[in-house]
């Protein structure tokens, strides 16, 4: 990666869809290393923020660098199909409901984008698979169906997914919303241990606690706007804006019991 | 032996080159069906107007008349512009088509029933969409279409029976032609019926396995 400056660099991404605009012209940077948590009230377009960063999402306008790689809303559809291959190959992403391949074991999983979209050999491919289900703590169940795992098993595979591909950012987009309650720690664990490796992350959560004490920075969101970011457990001690305080507030009433604080 | 078991017992030669046919054809039928089945739902699926409009119309058309007219315009009809065809040839191209009319809606709704999510995945990765169909959604695909592919196929086998009106020696003809000999209507064809049936049941047979065995582990099949 020869490109100096942030890893990351969103320069006026706007989002349409018809003619609600649900994101309106955001700029962000993330640095090398840094882990980002994006919070903020549903329907604010935070995940839409997210799932354009590797173009799931068509931005309507915008550039987005990742590494070397540039895409802008308003490339030739040629360039873009060839930058938006390129961005994915750096970029994973982690998703709420896993999206796990149910015809593949753990393992299967876990090799399937090194092995058929990077052309990498298939023995060493699974030795770096088996690694990685080790690392997330599931060394023993490679040859298991994702049907066989539970929620929290089948959000660690996909991480291990996610990490096989060697990407410079992690996208998790509500990692932990689909989950059960008792199999949130286990998922939030790994993230951590991730966080900790000082890889790029952004991390679109509800888990207040967990990105006040696992982000560098928090982000937060509100009708397609980035309101206010800042340095994570400043954000969550003192919010500047109202809104902000509003929302955390609100969320304290809510969870406050469940969620320390 | 009593009469009508001597004349199964005699029959039974003719009768099974005649199923043999009628497997002959239910097999060919199904293989070239499929394939057709297949570019027919690509097309429908597909972003380009002109071709989804093309399989749509065929699809319809297909559906829209029946199989035994179907048939007459290959053999009978074509042959009045010259292009003569065997019966084999034209009842294994009137099958297929009939088929692939029929397969390209279970493959498409196929298909359609594979999440958003899983395509999601896939690009995640990486993919293109040539590799999410090849890789991710085809083989998920595949398994819930297999129960109604399997129908179709029980549902061809009888229909090839329409065949004979076409001179194909398949198993229904060759009792018609040993009854025109014996005048022995009833049980030239009840015993063509038998056979049938026991052709169907050891397809359903293989379905019933075949479906077991592309079950996932921990998920309903």
């Amino acid at each position: 990666m020869s490109n100096p400056g942030p890893m990351i660099e969103v320069r006026g991404l706007t989002k349409r869809f018809g003619t609600q605009e649900v994101l309106r012209g955001i700029d962000l940077d993330v640095a090398r290393g840094e882990v980002v948590a994006i919070i903020g009230p549903s329907g604010s377009g935070k995940t839409t923020l997210l799932r354009c960063l590797n173009y799931l999402e068509q931005p309507s306008a915008g550039r987005i660098r990742i590494g070397d790689v540039v895409v802008d809303a308003d490339d030739p559809p040629k360039r873009k199909r060839q930058a938006t291959h390129a961005l994915r190959l750096r970029v994973s992403m982690v998703f709420q409901s896993f999206n796990l391949f149910p015809h593949r074991t753990a393992l299967g999983n876990v090799i399937e984008g090194p092995v058929v979209v990077k052309g990498e050999a298939r023995d060493k491919a699974v030795s770096r698979a088996a690694a990685l289900l080790a690392k997330v703590g599931l060394g023993n169940k490679a040859d298991e169906y994702p049907g066989r795992l539970s929620g929290g098993q089948q959000q660690r595979v996909a991480i291990a997914r996610a990490l096989a591909m060697e990407p410079d950012v992690i996208l998790f987009d509500e990692p932990t919303s689909a989950l059960d309650p008792e199999l949130v720690a286990e998922v939030l664990a790994v993230i951590r241990d991730l966080a900790g490796e000082h890889r790029t992350m952004v991390i679109v959560t509800h888990e207040m606690s967990f990105a006040r004490d696992v982000a560098d920075r928090a982000l937060f969101m509100a009708d397609g706007a980035i309101v206010e970011q800042g340095e994570a457990a400043a954000l969550f001690r003192a919010p500047k804006s109202e809104r902000t305080r509003q929302f955390l507030q609100k969320f304290l009433r809510e969870n406050g019991a469940s969620d320390r604080f | 032996m009593p009469e009508p078991f001597l004349l199964i017992w005699r029959s039974l030669p003719q009768m099974l080159i005649g199923a043999g046919y009628t497997i002959e054809l239910s097999v060919g039928g199904m293989i070239f069906g499929l394939a057709i089945g297949f570019i027919v739902a690509m097309m429908r699926i597909s972003p380009v107007g002109p071709l989804e409009r093309i399989a749509r119309a065929y699809v319809s058309f297909i559906r829209g008349t029946p199989l035994l007219v179907q048939l007459f315009i290959i053999y009978y009809g074509l042959a009045q512009y010259g292009l003569r065809l065997n019966p084999i040839p034209a009842a294994l191209i009137g099958f297929s088509l009939n088929v692939g009319g029929y397969t390209s809606e279970t493959i498409r709704a196929a298909i359609g029933s594979i999440e958003r999510g899983q395509w999601e995945a896939a690009y995640s990765i990486g993919m293109s969409t040539a590799q999410a169909m090849r890789r991710v959604v085809i083989p998920q695909a595949a398994r819930v279409a297999l129960p109604s592919l399997g129908n179709t196929f029980i549902s061809l086998v009888k229909d090839t029976a329409l065949a004979a009106t076409i001179q194909v020696p398949e198993l229904f003809r060759q009792a018609q032609l040993i009854t025109a000999r014996t005048f022995q209507v009833f049980t030239m064809y009840l015993m063509a019926a038998v056979l049938y049936w026991i052709i169907s049941s050891v397809l359903a047979y293989g379905q019933e396995r075949m479906e077991r065995q592309a079950a996932l582990p921990g998920r309903a099949a």
